[in-house]
């Protein structure tokens, strides 16, 4: 589905370059759920933003379905973190949502009752015609969820995405994109910070170093289906699992001699 | 694990209006009130000073007032109690001042996003527009008269010149700064240029684009006046000058009055439209 080829990425030139991607090989199957960990600011959202399209790797390949990726692929969605500034205020939630089904070439009724299925999926019927600054962070980022789901991408790419709300908050969120994924057959590649959120969440681990980012290592995560939150958590496959990320996300934090 | 949420936890927007007790109301008026009460003080001064100082070149406000009743609201009930005078000065100016700005904000904005999305072609015209910015309007009216003759296209010309530069300045900044994510997400989801012009820049840029509007509409005023007194055989500007010339003080001050009127008016209307358009941007900006 998903492959990545010996990715590298350099900001700037010269003295003042920063390498953020060291070379990053990276498989996603169709159907996937891949949680991609490392510490902050080692270079996740630079491998999103590259898969994405929205910048241009200085080296490696990316391939969707065989095909390279250029510029954005048209059955690709991405879920920022910053849901404020990626919902549109001068929207209703129900405009933000239909936005981008335009380009699928649908009608205005079609492109209104795929926001309305979308909306009711994240539970958020209720609030079509609202603006997104009238709803709290939890339930933007459900509006934003929404939005990707409606535009049925073959690859959905979470960067964070649930890094700027309440633990409450968050917790419903993970059981919602299970549960979506589950409905929708969506591959996914989630990005985040937090350790225990990639083992709960997903089907594979992947762990990368501190920049330049590298693969450091990678687990499959062989949790009974459906999740929960609090049966999971407390399962001894679990605490192993989350224990086996966090040594690999630290073993790589240490810098020799310091 | 249900993730639906209950409605109650929809945070309304009209929820504080509902209790508003009739202490409010009290303090509204209140309120009001003190930012009022100077202006019939000031009335008051004016009449007092001007009737104590007997000039010619001063009548006192009670008498423009009467004046301004004469010479234009004295018309038949079927032309609104305008009488020939008013309709046939009065037209002409809104006109010219609103055709004048209606081009200026369709040039700026159009422009303004070119130049503001666009690091090239901005490079190129900012050192030409940035001339072109300095040279005093006034000046070019010599010009103008000399291109499009006395009338209105030179008062158009006039009017257009000078207030489209507030709204293509705003609008290159409002456009240029778009946010990043915003980008990024209308690239994401493949959003048209036509949708990403209408549906993305022009409304991220709106509240720029509307400070500028509102600086040019009362610099629209003026350059509408300034074209009148210089060359033009009708309009507001015309008429105060031809008063003058023919020593009806009263009628000349009269169209003072009426100048303040107007850009008062237009001020406040233009307030009421913002706040309705950009109601998203100032309620937004109150929440997060």
């Amino acid at each position: 589905m998903l492959d990545v080829v010996n990715l590298r990425h350099t900001y700037g030139e010269g003295p003042n370059a920063h390498q953020a991607l060291g070379g990053i090989d990276l498989k996603v199957a169709e159907g996937e759920l891949v949680c991609v960990v490392g510490p902050s600011g080692c270079g996740k959202s630079t491998l999103l933003r590259s898969i994405a399209g929205l910048i241009q790797p200085t080296e490696g390949q990316i391939r969707i379905r065989d095909a390279a990726v250029a510029e954005t692929p048209g059955d690709l969605a991405v879920v920022f973190q910053d849901y404020s500034r990626s919902l549109f205020p001068w929207m209703s939630v129900g405009e933000n949502v239909a936005l981008p089904l335009r380009r699928r070439g649908k009608d205005r009724a079609a492109r209104r009752a795929a926001a309305a299925e979308a909306l009711e999926a994240v539970g958020l019927s209720a609030a079509s015609g609202k603006y997104p600054w009238e709803l709290s962070g939890g339930m933007q980022q459900r509006v934003a969820i929404a939005r990707a789901l409606a535009y049925r991408p073959s690859l959905l790419l979470m960067d964070e995405p649930f890094g700027s709300v309440d633990a409450q908050t968050r917790e419903d969120l993970e059981d919602l994109v299970l549960r979506v994924r589950e409905h929708h057959r969506m591959t996914i590649l989630l990005i985040t910070h937090d350790i225990d959120e990639s083992v709960y969440v997903g089907d594979r681990v992947v762990v990368l170093s501190k920049s330049p980012a590298r693969v450091a290592g990678e687990l499959s995560v062989n949790l009974p289906s459906p999740r929960d939150q609090i049966a999971t958590r407390e399962l001894p496959a679990f605490v192993h699992l989350r224990a086996e990320v966090g040594r690999l996300v630290r073993a790589k934090d240490q810098v020799p001699g310091a | 694990m249900s993730v639906t949420t209950a409605p109650e936890d929809l945070r309304g927007a009209g929820g504080p209006s509902t209790a508003r007790s009739s202490g409010t109301w009290r303090r509204a008026f209140a309120a009001v009130l003190t930012r009022v009460w100077l202006i019939p003080v000031v009335i008051v001064a004016w009449e007092a000073g001007t009737r104590q100082a007997e000039s010619v070149y001063f009548p006192p406000p009670s008498q423009i007032v009467v004046r301004m009743h004469e010479l234009w609201l004295s018309g038949p009930a079927s032309h609104l109690f305008l009488t020939e005078e008013a309709t046939d000065n009065f037209l002409p100016s809104l006109g010219r001042l609103f055709g004048g700005w209606a081009i200026a904000c369709v040039l700026g904005i159009v422009l303004g996003i070119a130049l503001g999305r666009s690091r090239t072609l901005f490079d190129y015209v900012n050192p030409i527009a940035e001339f072109a910015r300095a040279v005093p309007p006034p000046a070019l009216i010599p010009l103008f008269i000399i291109i499009f003759r006395i009338g209105t296209p030179m008062q158009l010309a006039t009017i257009v010149y000078t207030v489209v530069w507030p709204i293509l300045i705003n609008t290159i900044d409002g456009a240029r700064y778009l946010d990043r994510l915003y980008a990024d997400t209308a690239q994401v989801f493949g959003v048209s240029r036509s949708q990403r012009f209408f549906r993305i820049i022009l409304p991220a840029a709106a509240p720029k684009i509307f400070a500028g509007m509102r600086v040019s509409l009362s610099m629209a005023v003026i350059l509408m006046v300034v074209s009148e007194l210089v060359g033009s055989t009708n309009g507001i500007g015309f008429l105060i000058q031809y008063k003058q010339q023919s020593f009806d003080l009263s009628g000349m001050w009269g169209g003072v009055v009426l100048l303040g009127l107007l850009g008062y008016v237009l001020n406040a209307t233009f307030l009421f439209v913002e706040r309705r358009v950009l109601s998203w941007h100032r309620q937004a900006r109150q929440t997060t």
